[in-house]
């Protein structure tokens, strides 16, 4: 692997609710300990659930719970040479809008005075309360001014899918700032995680986020999120890749057989993700076989769609690289380095 | 969009022959009154239908055409499209070389009304006016086994009313249930249906009563259609990660309407992450996309078209030409043509297959 690597997915794990407190205004901290509360780790990923933690990143304990161990993971073993935090905290889950608010502050905060100010090589993702828009907007335009932010971050599974207008605000203050939104598997746990009820398994669970990011993609189209919001970059987070195509050929379709119902969409879905969408490539999901990733590469139809990530310490590959095999060299190149450059405006600014 | 349709070319009709798998003659309720005890016709004439929905009359997402159906199926008599025998005929099933037609009765069937005993009897009325008002006035036309599916006691009985009855073709399920069909509850349906010899189909469509996401409720008719994959999907690994086909074997499934490319990606996906959470499903002995590639069988309309044709090709490669069928959905907007609708890049023996050898052997039809 190139030295260059620029992994768009590392996660960051608040250890405890302990850890926010110096981040938390007092009555929040008060409260949180009057009233016994736990803390807020989603549901979404046990930490005991192989898929988790790769059990070869653990050492005694959790690998990302501090800058120290996950950056020797991430960029002396994995050879990244930047990497974007997504810190996963259950801020969305939150049924109180003010609660939300006050977490999602303190998780921002304590990513960047724990993480950012420790590796200058680590980025990271502003987390939002979503229950509440102009709450989200607000937490936007402060983290915003640290360049260090590069990108909001929602998840896949919420009250209402992302296109709806009432969200638009977000994606306004996201394209003033020129921060992409990332969607990143996890739910809100508003609905069931299937659109049928309740799986049984956590596999299932799992499997079903890739329902959820087709069902984000037919929303933003349709609603004519990309088409308000030129310069809106959506890029999908652990979402896999290999459903892609199918899915756009089947909203290409139905927008040709019934787009008078959406005429603001005025030209073909499979364009308007081509020019607005990116996906990590991690997990991966196809085969191991070279000739089958070569013909999924080829029915994306673009190099530009692709960006490198490890989705470190989740379990999604085994040894030192998370790219799938065989490639080819100006692809791997573009995926590691050029298409992150150019989907994350920040990256290339000089941070102060 | 709305041409007149002229005879096809006499040539390839003598050449080929077409097994449909879908299409959607329309009953009246008044059709189904004879079949149905004064009790539950009184009850529909007071209450109505009460599917998991809020509007007293059409759909949550307001179709693109009256009763999504191409506007040049009205029979010049009256009546609804494809309500009337003589109309089809002349406008599909003697224009094309149609060997048999499966029925895909949608509405009124009772399916996934909020009244299990109504949905019963109104499964019962569908099925034997299937019988007298369309297979015995023309022999083509093979019914499907409505069943009440939100109570699988009850489909049970209906399926073993119907065993071994040849003028049923498979027992019919909507995609949106009120849980997922892996779930136990749905499975006296599956054993009811191996111990008649019947494959099951699952066409889309129904009202689960939930968001047609599992991001919440879309706002357009567009992503409504879309959804269709995703609710698809869903079912596809409830019934496979669930070990329903460990449990039965014999079990064949007939994904109806629903598109079919993003089956294999969903199988390679279940299969990438089972390798790290089997220990959670050690009654799977095979892995996801072996179940998924022996026991599921999928319908052509609306396949998805491919940018790049050889793309849809490799796709219905990795599906499998053995499992893929013909079905034109008539007399709904979106129907396929049997002669032009396939890939103009499918060879005589693959052509032959998707358009009726595939169905006569999953169908078991002489």
């Amino acid at each position: 692997m190139t030295t260059a690597a620029i992994d768009c997915d590392v996660h960051p794990q608040v250890p405890n609710l302990k850890a926010l407190a110096p981040y938390l205004e007092p009555y929040w901290r008060d409260s949180f300990t009057e009233r016994g509360i736990p803390g807020f780790e989603s549901n979404s990923y046990p930490p005991n659930v192989p898929l988790s933690v790769r059990a070869d990143f653990k050492g005694k304990d959790h690998p990302a719970t501090d800058v120290t161990r996950l950056s020797a993971q991430v960029f002396d073993r994995l050879k990244a040479e930047t990497a974007i935090c997504n810190c996963l905290y259950g801020v969305e889950l939150i049924f109180s809008e003010d609660m939300a608010l006050a977490v999602a502050r303190a998780v921002n905060d304590w990513i960047a005075k724990e993480w950012l100010d420790r590796d200058p090589r680590l980025r990271a993702s502003i987390v939002v309360p979503t229950q509440n828009v102009e709450f989200a907007v607000s937490e936007i335009e402060r983290c915003a001014q640290d360049k260090r932010f590069v990108q909001v971050v929602l998840l896949a599974m919420q009250e209402s899918p992302l296109g709806r207008r009432h969200w638009w605000p977000i994606f306004a203050a996201a394209e003033r700032h020129g921060l992409p939104i990332g969607i990143h598997p996890g739910s809100t746990y508003r609905h069931s995680l299937t659109s049928l009820g309740w799986p049984t398994f956590y596999l299932e669970d799992y499997v079903a986020y890739a329902q959820a990011f087709q069902s984000q993609l037919t929303s933003l189209i349709s609603e004519g999120a990309f088409a308000k919001f030129p310069g809106l970059k959506v890029v999908l987070i652990e979402s896999g890749v290999t459903w892609l195509p199918g899915f756009l050929w089947r909203i290409s379709k139905f927008w040709r057989g019934v787009r008078a119902e959406v005429p603001w969409v005025d030209r073909s879905p499979a364009e308007i993700v081509r020019d607005h969408v990116r996906l990590t490539i991690t997990p991966f999901d196809a085969p191991d076989d070279a000739d089958t990733i070569r013909r999924i590469i080829d029915q994306l139809r673009s190099d530009e769609l692709l960006l490198y990530a490890s989705d470190f310490p989740h379990w999604q590959f085994d040894g030192e690289s998370a790219m799938p095999p065989g490639l080819p060299e100006g692809l791997a190149r573009k995926i590691l380095v050029e298409n992150p450059l150019a989907t994350y405006p920040r990256l290339k600014e000089a941070v102060s | 969009m709305n041409i007149e349709l002229r005879q096809p070319d006499v040539g390839q009709k003598t050449r080929l022959k077409v097994i449909d798998v879908d299409i959607h003659p329309k009953s009246a309720m008044e059709d189904l009154q004879p079949y149905l005890a004064k009790r539950w016709w009184d009850h529909y004439k007071t209450f109505g239908a009460r599917t998991r929905q809020g509007f007293l009359k059409g759909f949550p997402y307001p179709k693109s055409q009256p009763f999504a159906s191409r506007r040049d199926s009205w029979p010049p008599g009256g009546g609804l499209p494809a309500s009337d025998l003589n109309f089809m005929k002349q406008q599909y099933l003697d224009l094309y070389p149609i060997e048999y037609a499966i029925m895909n009765p949608l509405s009124p069937t009772g399916q996934g009304d909020q009244n299990d005993e109504f949905s019963a009897a109104m499964a019962v009325a569908a099925n034997e006016f299937q019988l007298d008002g369309w297979h015995e006035r023309d022999g083509r036309l093979l019914a499907s086994v409505v069943v009440p599916y939100e109570d699988g006691e009850a489909s049970r009985a209906e399926i073993r009313r119907r065993a071994g009855d040849k003028r049923f073709a498979h027992v019919l399920l909507k995609s949106r249930t009120n849980e997922l069909l892996g779930k136990r509850r749905y499975w006296p349906i599956y054993e009811a249906a191996v111990e008649a010899g019947l494959p099951v189909g699952i066409h889309v469509f129904g009202t689960s009563g939930r968001p047609a996401s599992n991001t919440g409720w879309p706002s357009f008719y567009i992503e409504d259609m879309t959804e269709h994959a995703s609710c698809c999907q869903a079912q596809v690994v409830s019934l496979i990660l669930e070990g329903v086909f460990e449990r039965y074997p014999d079990l064949k499934i007939v994904m109806v309407e629903a598109g079919f490319a993003w089956m294999p990606p969903l199988g390679w996906r279940m299969d990438k992450h089972w390798k790290t959470l089997k220990s959670e499903v050690p009654h799977l002995k095979r892995a996801p996309s072996e179940y998924l590639r022996e026991h599921f069988w999928v319908s052509t309309q609306p396949m998805e078209e491919a940018e790049e044709p050889d793309h849809l090709m490799e796709t219905m490669t990795w599906v499998g030409f053995d499992h893929i069928m013909f079905a034109s959905d008539y007399p709904h907007w979106d129907f396929d043509d049997p002669l032009l609708a396939l890939p103009p890049a499918l060879d005589q023996e693959r052509r032959s297959k998707v358009l009726s050898e595939n169905a006569r052997a999953l169908y078991r039809l002489d």
